[in-house]
């Protein structure tokens, strides 16, 4: 497949903070990228590198065939939907969309109708003369998709587009974005901070931490085979296992990881025997926390680690499994659920991996 | 807000009493220019137009007219200029001494005017060997009407951001089509603002004005308080100042609509 763009060493330091470190990277034509990381991991600076509004320290950028480093934002062929959207508030919704057309000296007709045509992409037929102040927050979002995609750029670059809707809104534009990028076929650039996001969308996945690529893969390797404990705990929940503990419940030091909907919650009575296939472990429940559909519960293992279980809340009645608090459980797994992470780090605290899951609720 | 009954109607008589001492002298002075006394006797025995009749033919009050509507026309276009170009500069670029330039700029305002003026006659005169003239009050006045713009085009610049400038470029626009079509209609309402601001503040000018025009060029300040204490003259300078307090009160009046107007649409947008 044809790249869209494609970075090599890519760097961008602003005095002694490196943004961007070294990166290097390939995406296709035609796919859903995103990159997705904590605030501070570099994702939005890589995508004002690739927009040109920032100047890379050093490394190249290119589009296509093209290498576009040193060109101003104004002669690459690719568009930004600004976190903001930073849609004219002295023009209206038409000249909004228009704009990209108008500098680049468009006949009007054409112009009209190919503004027409954007905005019924995005499901704003109609709308063409409203002023920005009269939309709401979800329309000002798809007018600024509009008047980026009515340019028909290479590649589509959205910095956190999502982040001001409300969640009912947000879930409704992830699906709605996904199947405009279909219909249109453009490669879309994707920044987000959200994990669920980024899995909901995307054919593939960079995870950012400190400037650096720290996985990219498509969301079911990410999710399943992450690759540190740093993916791991950012992408999902997850159960760090090492250091003693793993060697004294697995066998080994690892670090392993297991998610919690692959952990069975069963009476000290009904436990099964380890064997080389399923894992067992011992301890108490500490909290039972009911989130709804699921539930997670918060078992300190005899071994001494901490594992969050979760589980589907499929019976009507969930009684039993908020009365468990401080009574003794133990715990099952398929030994094929760990991710080996492959002892590269062994100093990793455990806690790290469970804490960024809260950014995303 | 509820306030309780006998606050609000104290600070309803105190906010009436303030608007009755600024605006009863105002009032009087409009009154007076149909007072058919020559001493302004009160109350008015007789209503006159005689009185506008000689301001309208009188030499003096028609130039210096015209002498001040060219300074503050001439002085605001400068302001308009240099205040938005400092404004921009100061603006994206950071650099050592930023604050020290913004500071330098802002300073002329605060300045005693007598000590502007008497610096400024020094520097035309002695230093730069020129002529004092219609100029000399011009880059007078810019030097202090140049605050009005630059601070009411700082302060759009800061609650706008530079994401929609940003957003022309990525959509095709290059610098000087962005400011054409982003930058100067974002700007629109505060160089308005900024504009009738400094257009008032040279029109009214009186201390600057007198160290750095010639004898010749006399502005409309100056003209009304060199005939102030001339008894024939009284009836006409309270004409001259009646025709003012009118003439000031429409581009307020329009600069407060305007800006009320596209300041909603900026803010709302956001």
């Amino acid at each position: 497949m044809p790249t869209a763009i494609s970075v090599r060493g890519l760097s961008k330091h602003f005095d002694e903070v490196r943004a961007v470190d070294g990166l290097d990277l390939d995406i296709a034509d035609g796919e859903f990228f995103s990159m997705l990381g904590p605030s501070g991991s570099g994702k939005t600076t890589v995508l004002r590198l690739l927009a040109g509004f920032e100047q890379p320290t050093s490394g190249r950028i290119q589009l296509g065939d093209d290498d576009v480093t040193d060109l101003p934002p104004y002669a690459r062929d690719v568009n930004t939907v600004f976190q903001d959207y930073a849609i004219f508030p002295h023009l209206s919704v038409r000249q909004n969309v228009e704009y990209g057309l108008r500098v680049k000296k468009v006949p009007r007709g054409e112009r009209r109708r190919r503004a027409e045509e954007s905005l019924a992409t995005v499901r704003l037929e109609g709308y063409g003369e409203r002023r920005p102040h009269q939309l709401s927050g979800g329309q000002r979002q798809r007018v600024a998709l509009a008047r980026a995609l009515v340019n028909r750029p290479k590649v589509l670059l959205l910095d956190e587009p999502l982040g001001a809707l409300d969640l009912k809104l947000r879930r409704e534009m992830q699906i709605e974005l996904k199947e405009i990028q279909r219909e249109v076929g453009i490669t879309f650039v994707f920044v987000t901070h959200d994990q669920e996001e980024a899995l909901t969308m995307s054919d593939r996945i960079a995870v950012f931490n400190e400037g650096r690529i720290e996985q990219l893969a498509t969301p079911v390797e990410l999710y399943e085979q992450p690759s540190s404990a740093f993916v791991a705990g950012f992408v999902g929940t997850s159960n760090l296992l090492e250091g003693a503990v793993a060697r004294a419940l697995l066998g080994a030091d690892g670090p392993f990881v297991i998610r919690p909907e692959k952990v069975q919650l069963v009476a000290p009575a009904d436990g099964p025997a380890p064997d080389a296939t399923t894992c067992v472990a011992e301890g108490v429940v500490r909290e039972v926390v009911y989130l709804g559909a699921t539930t997670h519960s918060v078992v300190e293992l005899d071994a001494g680690a901490i594992l969050t279980v979760s589980h589907q809340n499929s019976d009507r009645s969930i009684d039993a499994a908020l009365e468990r608090r401080d009574q003794r459980v133990v715990l099952t797994w398929r030994r094929d659920h760990l991710v080996s992470l492959g002892g590269s780090d062994p100093d990793s605290p455990v806690n790290r991996a469970a804490s960024p899951e809260e950014e995303t609720a | 807000m509820r306030l309780p009954v006998g606050l609000r109607a104290a600070l309803t008589g105190f906010t009436l009493l303030v608007l009755v001492v600024i605006y009863t002298p105002l009032l009087l002075v409009v009154l007076n220019s149909f007072n058919a006394d020559r001493s302004f006797g009160w109350p008015p025995k007789k209503l006159t137009l005689h009185w506008w009749d000689v301001a309208a033919h009188s030499e003096g009050a028609r130039a210096a007219l015209w002498t001040s509507l060219q300074v503050a026309m001439f002085a605001t276009v400068i302001a308009l200029v240099l205040g938005t170009l400092a404004a921009m500069a100061l603006r994206r670029t950071r650099f050592f001494g930023r604050n020290v330039v913004s500071l330098l700029i802002i300073l002329p305002i605060a300045l005693p005017g007598i000590v502007t003026g008497l610096a400024l006659r020094n520097a035309f005169k002695t230093v730069l060997g020129l002529e004092l003239s219609l100029l000399t009050i011009v880059i007078a006045h810019a030097t202090f009407c140049i605050v009005t713009v630059f601070n009411n085009v700082q302060a759009r610049f800061q609650r706008l951001g530079g994401n929609l400038e940003d957003a022309s470029m990525d959509l095709g626009a290059g610098p000087f089509t962005t400011f054409r079509l982003v930058t100067l209609p974002m700007l629109r309402s505060a160089l308005l603002a900024g504009g009738l601001l400094s257009f008032g503040l040279s029109f009214d000018e009186i201390v600057v004005t007198t160290f750095t025009a010639s004898s010749q060029d006399q502005t409309l300040p100056i003209w009304i308080f060199q005939n102030l204490f001339r008894p024939n003259q009284a009836p006409v300078v309270n004409v001259v100042a009646a025709v003012l307090v009118v003439l000031s009160a429409i581009p307020i009046y329009l600069a407060q609509k305007l800006s009320g107007g596209t300041a909603k649409a900026m803010t709302g947008a956001r």
